[in-house]
């Protein structure tokens, strides 16, 4: 079995609700996001549309993150999941300096790595991670992406899907659908300075940390 | 390529939250800089030994010294910089041996440990066994050096660290750092001849490395979009410009015009400017290349 994850960027409409149910489902601190959602604006006036892109950790056949874990903090799960236990991480950022998709962060809270773990806690009991059940447009698909029979599967076999960074050689197993350079390389569009949405991010300081 | 994409598009982030920003600041690079010296002593205190050997022994206790007291500054700064850094003993309890901070953390140790006992043979005049464990010392400063490389081709995110230069880099910058130590060290103790090789040592550490960052500085925009947007912090207008180029000047353009009149006249008396420029500057380039890559968006 290995897990993956297909976002169809078709479907997405940017509601957050992923975003929203994943900070609650794993008690995500405040400035902390295992899962976003970015925006994206396209084009001139009158001719501009706005992508949604959902971020998270891409849980790749040949983590960067676990391989430069100097204590398997990072580690693989039988099902293609990049775990991370926080009790052994000693906060040393290896793997948010490795990781090519800015998934990883350090939690303000534990000062500790944290990310996405395609909530294995919930899978493992048989259940869907919280930003699937959430979505109202059945945008996130997960599943075994070795059983050709799965809807997963299924949706990559008929649709167009990319990875994102591929170059990296790093194998992600999260897959989008209807996604081009602007959603998906970083350096395809500009960031402006004080004209987002919302600028006034509150950062929590790290808690005993530096 | 991405500059052509931008203007037709026209695409602009206009919701996503804050970049996180600087992870690895300035304890890194105290890091780097203080494992430079570590090592570079080894080197070129060895190189000594050998060459300059009545020399040498003037400078024997005071390179061992020198050699702990960097390498404690430099394990000192990365257990500092761990969020958790009362967790430290896991790399010795649950080592992970891709990792190339694990496989830098054990080596170390070892070293650590051997320099204790030459000081120990050197107070004790053991002089056989300080020799013999210098050679160990030497083998064993190799990887120390290197390692942090090693991180740094681990960490794939950052392309511009991704590189074979670095390796070349992090060991001209222990034997920049060692021959500018050992000549303020040695300044009154040291013969000319070895006061001249290590000035020679000096300079060509200084103009080899400055060669490679030029070399990465023109060539490195022809290489990938992520590494040309990381080397726009650096270049004209940039928004660390002005503190690549003081790096460049302090740690290698200065110490070379400073060797080659110092060689041409035969006089030694201005290598410890030469040394101090070399020292000080190489803290600003370690660090404006460790900020560098880090302020480019990953996602």
């Amino acid at each position: 079995m290995k897990l993956g994850f297909l976002v169809d960027l078709n479907l997405c409409m940017g509601c957050k609700g992923c975003e929203i149910a994943c900070k609650v489902e794993n008690e995500v601190p405040l400035s902390s996001w295992r899962l976003r959602v970015k925006y994206v604006d396209i084009g001139t006036f009158p001719e501009t549309k706005r992508t949604f892109t959902p971020l998270r950790c891409n849980h790749c056949e040949d983590a960067p993150c676990e391989r430069i874990c100097p204590v398997s903090a990072l580690h693989y799960m039988d099902n293609g999941i990049v775990n991370i236990d926080k009790e052994r991480c000693i906060g040393c950022a290896g793997c948010v300096m490795a990781c090519p998709y800015g998934a990883i962060y350090i939690d303000p809270e534990t000062n500790t790595a944290d990310k996405c773990t395609y909530c294995a806690h919930r899978v493992s009991s048989g259940l869907m991670p919280a930003c699937v059940v959430a979505c109202p447009v059945e945008a996130n698909i997960f599943g075994d992406i070795e059983d050709p029979t799965s809807a997963i599967s299924k949706y990559i076999m008929e649709h167009d899907v990319k990875v994102r960074k591929p170059e990296k050689g790093t194998h992600p197993k999260h897959y989008y659908a209807g996604g081009g350079d602007v959603n998906l390389n970083p350096l395809a569009s500009v960031r402006e300075e004080g004209h987002q949405l919302f600028n006034n991010i509150t950062h929590l300081e790290h808690i005993g940390g530096h | 390529m991405v500059e052509h994409t931008i203007p037709a598009t026209n695409a602009v982030v206009t919701l996503d939250v804050a970049l996180p920003g600087i992870v690895w600041g300035w304890m890194i690079t105290m890091n780097m800089w203080a494992k430079s010296i570590g090592t570079g002593v080894l080197f070129l205190g060895y190189y000594l030994s050998k060459r300059y050997s009545e020399d040498f022994a003037k400078l024997k206790l005071g390179t061992i010294v020198i050699s702990l007291i960097f390498i404690h500054l430099f394990l000192l700064f990365t257990v500092l910089d761990l969020h958790q850094m009362f967790r430290f003993w896991h790399i010795f309890a649950y080592p992970h041996w891709t990792s190339a901070i694990t496989v830098g953390a054990w080596i170390v140790s070892v070293l650590v440990g051997v320099l204790f006992v030459m000081a120990w043979a050197k107070l004790t005049n053991k002089d056989e066994l300080f020799n013999k464990l210098f050679v160990i010392a030497i083998i064993l400063a190799i990887p120390v050096t290197l390692y942090t490389a090693g991180i740094m081709s681990e960490a794939t995110a950052r392309e511009l660290w991704q590189m074979p230069t670095e390796m070349v880099q992090m060991m001209l910058a222990a034997t920049l750092t060692g021959s500018a130590t050992l000549l303020l060290l040695g300044h009154g103790k040291l013969s000319d001849d070895a006061k001249r090789d290590l000035a020679v040592i000096l300079g060509l550490s200084a103009f080899s490395a400055f060669l490679l960052y030029m070399g990465e500085y023109i060539f490195g925009n022809m290489k990938a979009e992520e590494l040309q947007a990381t080397l726009a912090y650096i270049q004209s207008g940039g928004e660390y410009a002005s503190m690549f180029w003081l790096g460049q000047s302090i740690a290698y353009i200065v110490p070379v015009v400073l060797v080659l009149l110092s060689i041409n006249s035969k006089s030694y008396g201005i290598l410890p400017l030469a040394s101090v420029s070399a020292i000080a500057g190489l803290w600003i380039v370690k660090h404006v290349w460790l900020i560098i890559p880090q302020l480019i968006p990953m996602s």
